[in-house]
């Protein structure tokens, strides 16, 4: 069987499943930042394998550069974040940063 | 931590010659004994696409399930290298650069950073708690098979690819053309990223 649509699609979706889970899961401030960049690595291998099998050209390419620029972007500002709370707090357990609630 | 890299690298160059014995074995020796004309042997392409995304899914599952921080991490290293190798497979060459430069260069660096910075790494392996696997396995079991389902059940418009062709210089003119705003649109993101990671990173100098 060669490769199709659907072999990248399914990977694209276990990425994504995972990157979820992880999200869902983790306490550790950073870990949930690792969940967010699986997400957005499943979401880039949807656009590359649209890009090839479904559209043509190079603007899933594209779409997907930009993906990755803004995830940089964001894994700066995150980070940058989870510095200053476990500045504040001394632990990045995300349950203990409530001092904001209510 | 010496007898762990070695470990490591002895199972990863086990795993090397399995796979390329597989390889080998299935698509030049099993040809010859099987009867004519009724299985397709797969290529060695796909069977290079299998391995790179069972390391990739093998590695999203070592960062969604590890009790240890740094395994997690590794585990994202190489599911973003696997994901660089998918991209060689849908002819995305600068994609699979760009993946490599900066997720590995950079986010990976800064994540690996921040993982020293913030935990007590002398007991990291209280460090990366979880609702536990109950949870997470019930998550996966909501999200994956629904995602796998409409991949493969949907009739996709498919068009045949075209052959395997450098993009960099398409991707350059599209930049520059017919996504001209948005491009500058990141760069001023980017740019007021990094001033404000600086001003936090220096709050966080001022107060030591």
């Amino acid at each position: 069987m060669h490769l199709t649509l659907t072999h990248f699609l399914v990977v694209g979706a276990l990425l994504f499943a995972l990157g979820l889970v992880t999200v869902v899961t983790r306490r550790n401030a950073v870990g949930i930042l690792m969940g967010v960049e699986l997400i957005l690595n499943g979401t880039n291998v949807n656009l590359a394998a649209f890009n090839h099998y479904v559209v043509g050209g190079v603007s899933g390419q594209v779409f997907a550069l930009f993906v990755i620029v803004l995830a940089a972007a964001e894994a700066a500002v995150g980070l940058a974040i989870v510095l200053t709370i476990f500045q504040s707090f001394r632990s990045i357990d995300v349950r203990l940063a409530d001092t904001m609630r209510e | 931590m010496n007898r762990t890299f070695s470990k490591l690298a002895l199972w990863a160059f086990l795993a090397l010659l399995v796979a390329l014995f597989l390889g080998y074995f299935i698509t030049r020796v099993l040809p010859d004994y099987l009867p004519a004309g009724r299985a397709v042997p797969p290529r060695l392409g796909d069977l290079v696409f299998y391995a790179c995304a069972a390391a990739t899914v093998a590695g999203a599952a070592g960062v969604a399930f590890s009790r240890n921080i740094v395994w997690s991490c590794i585990g994202l290293l190489i599911a973003l290298l696997g994901t660089a190798a998918l991209y060689v497979f849908l002819s995305a060459d600068f994609l699979a650069v760009a993946q490599l430069l900066v997720y590995i260069g950079g986010v990976l660096v800064l994540i690996l950073f921040a993982v020293m910075l913030t935990n007590r790494i002398g007991e990291v392996n209280v460090s990366n708690q979880s609702l536990g696997l109950g949870g997470g396995l019930a998550v996966f079991a909501a999200v994956a098979p629904l995602l796998m389902l409409v991949a493969v059940l949907v009739p996709w418009p498919v068009r045949p690819p075209g052959p395997m062709a450098p993009t960099t210089a398409r991707i350059g003119d599209e930049f520059l053309s017919t996504w001209l705003l948005p491009f500058e649109v990141a760069s001023v993101v980017l740019l007021a990223t990094l001033v404000g990671a600086v001003v936090m990173a220096r709050k966080e100098l001022k107060a030591d």
